[in-house]
């Protein structure tokens, strides 16, 4: 089980939290002017890679607030917490 | 058998406190500190089990939790009984009662064992090969399968103990209390850390505490009588936590670990009453040190597995700790000097060693001086080919070895034993270490995966680091602490150690035999009854990925998950394939490193205290009136309500018949509410829901239906305008905490700049529906100021009004089709109100009704229930809801996906009525739905999702989805069931007042 550092928190158990996927998936502003592969790609692709992965996590059973991860998928360890809206940071 | 094998008194064992326990039905006699496995070897029993898969017998093999023979079944009484417990690890105690698994009818004439016969034909995979064809046959197979391969029996009834969790937060966790542990403990201990050591045995000191071998001496003691001493002084240390019986399950990432504390299992079952019998430990530690030690490996020849052949340090063990002697002729077989140890020890206690056979050509060490100087024959270059001996070792052969040490040559020699200890070498315990992410490195010079990089704080020390000798381990042990702890100095530093242990060991995974392969059973797996025969069996037929090999062949897969042979497995692999040991990696190590019970695992999590349960705030008038309740989520729903022994059919017919003719009264106190408040609320309701929400005048109600990005059906519900930027949104009883997660969700990290704030009053208000011709009236009682007047008060819309001085909002909205009100008022008063409407609904027979009967009406009025009528695959369109779907807005959640090409298809599946042809019959919720039977394959076309028989309209209804449905009205489909075909016709969803004649009433 993890330790998450909640941004607005700080360092708590992973049962406190649930994961939100992929990171900077923006919402496009014109669905309407998509068309059916560019609206796919924002709904259905996924990077799904190995090693750092920048992710989304809520504090669901703390202050409820979401915010964004850089996590290393081959072993858990998280490398960064920020906040939503922030850039990711360069690793 | 009684012959006394208790050779020597030893202090870990008390003589004066003796114990008798049954083990097959005979009674045994044994001190307390034994095990089961000491007891029974010193009244000379050594078989005590039969093997998995030929049901060969087999014996006592190891003296600890590595065990994969001697596992039997304790029998206390059916509740608590228990299988797969390792006799070397379970200490007796007054009334214990142990049998053996795995035989029938005895573990002395078993009938399994023909299969030991019919080996030839069991190879590796039979089972896959033979019994998953055809597919239709398992179900007969596996009756007979389980019932000669059972290994053990669970208990029938509850578990009568008690079990419970604990959180512990330390500094550093050390693992394992052998001599690397305790130096560990103490270390970090006296330099200010709050430390936890932990073992799972019953004592402190690993293996060297019950050394006493003049060999191996650290600051001129006994190496034993040192670390007694140390011992002593770190059960003063007051930051020191110890605990024993205490076994590591899992050690995860991020330094938390589980353990599980056995607090009773060794006390006389009259002392065991009322106190917490295991413990599960949920353990963080900032540092973690593993000194897990490490297991001896076995040697791979014919017919290793015999009753009476152990490990030798397992002898060792016995002979030294629990003064019992394996055997009155013993012959040590082994690759390094390890056995040498064993054997001066059982001759210095009288105990004949006939023999010591090693692999070994030239080899010279002080160990091996002395063993000759007794006068006990040691074979050099020599290897054992075959023992014989069907229920106890009673000869081995043995033959030279060739100078690659691939083949045998010269001629057999036969040795007469009852007693066969061997010693493959050491092999690092990294289970633990590998379990938490840790990845291991190959050590060429004696064959042993090591820890090497981890990604938390954590080391390895002593054996499991594979510093095996003494000298290694103290000159390793205090500069790898110093540095893990960051501290300056160390006590244990420069002492001044004597160890005689010669290093050379000859490692060969599978010995020679005279014998062709085919012709052999050299185990690899005795749990498992997986030879190196099958697993090159394996590579011959194509396997080569290490994971591939294990499953097929089952290899390390039992109970003890292959502790013993895991890495013969990987060497014959490595060997037959030509790929390099360090290569081929290992395979996995999962937790739990030893079984747990379930007991353990959840805790006091059991019965009430499972879950949570939630109650409305009149829930105590539906128990007090009868009611049967219904989990929904979390919460306890009130079913149905039966009267006078009126089954759930009868209840449910007269409630809905009377909602329909009177009035109906239903708790909705459990659908979710959200209050939305902010300047941007209109706007957000517009993006969030499908239909259009900026128009909705103030005191207006409107449904709703929230779709995914995808454009499938979420969760619907029906929203208020209470004021120019304040709603109220009411969400399905189990979707509200997701629902308020998603809109959290859209606020948070799409829509920030919108001015809205949400907060989830579900618990805030109790919320009484009130239905049917009559609630009218019923409620111009309950609240005789309001203006109930369809001019003033029209479906759809609401009002603020006061019952008693208390305030309250009022919805007429409905959801059954009948002209209704909703009440939402401060929980707290929600009883007294719901207790007024039934007195004032007395004289219009008011009739409470459960979520049964609700769901009944609205079937008849043909309203959705999210997931139940759709299951994440269903648009609004696929409902025939198209109508709440707006065209002119530019933008909301889910709206670009409605015209996807996948979307669009016109033979999507869509809800649809059914009505039977026989209106008596009601279908089966979840039953499938054909057009043609006597096609091949029958072509699937939708299910049943709602069925009920309508009192309203004396027939069965029912809702379903169909490919291509909205179409099909007035067509006849079939549903085949069991042992009929039921005719069906496809009918309009809406099967009651279509018109909405009721609900304007
Ligand atoms: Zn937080």
């Amino acid at each position: 089980m993890f330790l998450i550092d909640c941004p607005y928190c700080g360092e708590r158990e992973q049962s406190e939290f649930k994961a939100g996927g992929e990171a900077h998936i923006v919402r496009p502003k014109q669905p309407t002017e998509l068309s059916d592969d560019e609206w796919a790609e924002y709904l259905f692709m996924r990077k799904n890679i190995k090693g750092i992965q920048f992710e989304r996590w809520i504090h669901i059973h703390g202050c409820r607030k979401w915010f964004n991860v850089a996590r290393d998928t081959s072993n858990d360890v998280i490398k960064v917490v920020y906040k939503m809206g922030e850039k990711p940071p360069t690793i | 058998m009684t012959n006394n094998l208790r050779v020597k008194s030893s202090k870990f064992i008390d003589e004066t406190y003796k114990i008798s326990f049954k083990f097959n039905g005979t009674t045994y006699y044994g001190y307390k500190g034994d095990t089961l496995a000491s007891a029974l070897l010193a009244s000379g029993i050594h078989l005590v089990g039969r093997s998995f898969k030929y049901h060969r017998p087999r014996g006592i093999m190891t003296a600890g939790s590595e065990e994969p023979n001697a596992i039997v079944q304790l029998h206390i009484n059916t509740s608590r009984t228990e299988p797969n417990v390792r006799a070397t690890e379970i200490e007796i105690y007054e009334g214990l009662e142990a049998s053996s698994q795995n035989c029938w009818p005895s573990v002395n004439f078993d009938i399994g064992g023909i299969n030991n016969f019919l080996s030839p034909i069991l190879p590796a995979g039979f089972y896959y090969k033979t019994f998953m064809w055809p597919a239709s046959f398992w179900e007969k197979y596996e009756y007979f399968i389980r019932k000669s391969a059972g290994l053990g029996r669970s208990p029938i009834e509850p578990d009568p103990d008690i079990y419970e969790h604990r959180y512990i937060h330390c500094d550093v966790l050390v693992i394992g209390a052998g001599i690397s542990g305790i130096i560990a403990a103490k270390t970090a201990a006296k330099n200010g850390f709050k430390t936890l050591l932990i073992d799972e045995k019953s004592y402190l000191g690993g293996s060297t505490i019950y050394q006493n071998s003049e060999h191996f001496k650290i600051n001129n003691q006994i190496s034993s009588s040192w670390l007694e001493k140390e011992i002593n002084e770190i059960k003063k240390i007051k930051n020191l936590e110890i605990k024993t019986r205490t076994s590591v399950a899992a050690f995860h990432g991020y330094n938390f670990l589980l353990a599980r504390e056995n607090l009773t299992d060794h006390l006389p079952l009259n002392q065991r009453n009322n106190k917490i019998r295991q413990r599960l430990l949920k353990i963080r530690s900032k540092k973690v040190i593993n000194a897990t030690g490490s297991l001896e490996r076995p040697l791979i020849f014919d017919n290793n597995d015999r009753p009476g052949i152990l490990l030798s340090s397992a002898i060792d063990k016995y002979s030294n700790f629990y003064g019992v002697a394996c055997g009155e002729k013993n012959v040590l077989f082994t690759n390094n000097d390890s056995a040498y140890e064993t054997a001066i020890n059982l001759n210095q206690k009288g105990i004949k060693v006939e023999a010591v056979i090693d692999n070994r050509e030239e080899v010279d060490s002080k160990l091996i001086k002395e063993v000759e100087n007794n006068n006990i024959r040691v074979y050099k270059g020599y290897t054992v080919v075959n023992t014989s001996g069907y229920k106890r070792i009673k000869k081995v052969s043995i033959m030279k070895l060739s100078l690659d040490g691939q083949k045998i040559i010269g001629s057999k020699i036969y040795i007469n034993c009852d007693c066969l200890g061997i010693s493959g070498g050491w092999t690092p315990a990294v289970h633990l270490f590998t379990q938490s992410g840790g990845k291991l490195k190959f050590r060429e010079e004696d064959q042993v995966f090591i820890p090497n990089k981890s990604f938390s704080d954590q080391i390895s020390i002593g054996s499991c680091n594979g510093d095996f000798t003494l000298d290694e381990i103290l000159s390793s042990v205090p500069k790898i602490l110093k540095e893990f702890l960051n501290i300056k100095k160390s006590d244990f530093e420069n002492l001044e150690v004597h160890s005689s242990f010669n290093k050379s060991k000859r490692n060969i995974w599978l010995l020679p035999s005279d014998k062709v392969i085919g012709k052999t059973k050299p185990f690899v797996d005795y749990q498992n009854d997986a030879t190196a025969k099958d697993i090159k069996l394996a590579l011959r037929e194509g396997f080569r990925s290490i994971e591939h090999v294990k499953r097929y062949t089952t290899t390390g897969m039992g109970t003890d998950q292959g502790k013993l042979g895991n890495m013969h497995a990987l060497g014959i692999i490595s060997e037959t394939a030509g790929s390099k040991m360090g290569e081929l990696g290992t395979t996995t190590f999962r937790p739990p490193y030893t079984p747990l019970t379930f007991g353990t695992i959840v805790g006091r999590n059991v019965g009430k205290y499972f879950d949570i349960f939630r109650k409305t705030p009149i829930h105590d008038w539906h128990v007090e009136n009868n009611a049967e309740f219904e989990n929904v989520g979390q919460w306890k729903r009130a079913w149905y309500y039966p009267k006078n022994q009126e089954n759930m059919h009868d209840a449910v017919q007269r409630e809905s018949k009377a909602a329909r003719d009177g009035a109906g009264i239903l708790d909705a106190s459990t659908l979710g509410k959200i209050d939305i408040q902010g300047t941007d609320a209109s706007e957000f309701l517009n993006r969030v829901y499908t239909n259009a929400w900026s128009k909705l005048a103030i005191g207006k109600c409107r449904y709703g239906l929230m779709l995914n990005e995808d454009g499938m059906v979420y969760d619907d519900g029906v929203t208020t305008r209470l004021d120019e930027n304040h709603y109220i949104m009411t969400t399905t009883t189990g979707g509200a905490a997701t629902v308020l997660g998603k809109l959290e969700d859209y606020l948070q990290t799409e829509w920030p700049e919108l001015d809205v704030y949400l907060t989830s009053v579900t618990d805030h208000y109790a919320t009484i529906s009130v239905c049917g011709p009559d609630s009218k009236k019923i409620i111009s009682k309950v609240i005789p100021d309001l203006d109930l007047s369809n001019k003033s008060f029209p479906h759809m819309s609401f009002k603020n009004s006061k019952i008693d001085k208390i305030k309250c909002r009022v919805m007429r909205i409905s959801f059954t089709g009948e002209h209704s009100y909703e009440i939402n008022i401060q929980a707290n008063y929600g009883k007294s109100v719901w207790q007024r409407c039934m007195e004032m609904g007395k004289e219009f027979n008011i009739t409470p009704y459960g979520t049964e009967t609700m769901h009944l009406l609205r079937a008849e009025k043909g309203f959705i229930i999210v997931g139940q009528d759709t299951d994440a695959t269903m648009t609004p369109i696929d409902l025939q809801m198209d109508w709440i779907v707006s065209k002119k807005k530019y933008d909301f959640i889910g709206k670009r996906s409605l015209y996807r090409s996948d979307t669009i298809k016109e033979n999507r599946k869509q809800l649809i009525g059914l009505l039977t042809e026989n209106p008596d019959e009601v279908l089966e919720e979840g039953a499938q739905i054909v057009a043609d039977i006597n096609k091949s394959p029958v072509e699937m076309l939708g299910h049943v999702t709602s069925s009920y028989y309508s009192p309203n309209l004396k027939k069965s209804i029912a809702l379903g989805v169909v490919r291509g449905g909205k179409s099909m009205i007035g067509q006849k489909l079939i549903i085949p069931m069991e042992n009929k075909q039921i005719n069906v016709t496809v009918a309009d969803p809406v099967f009651l007042d279509k018109e909405n004649k009721r609900l304007n009433a």
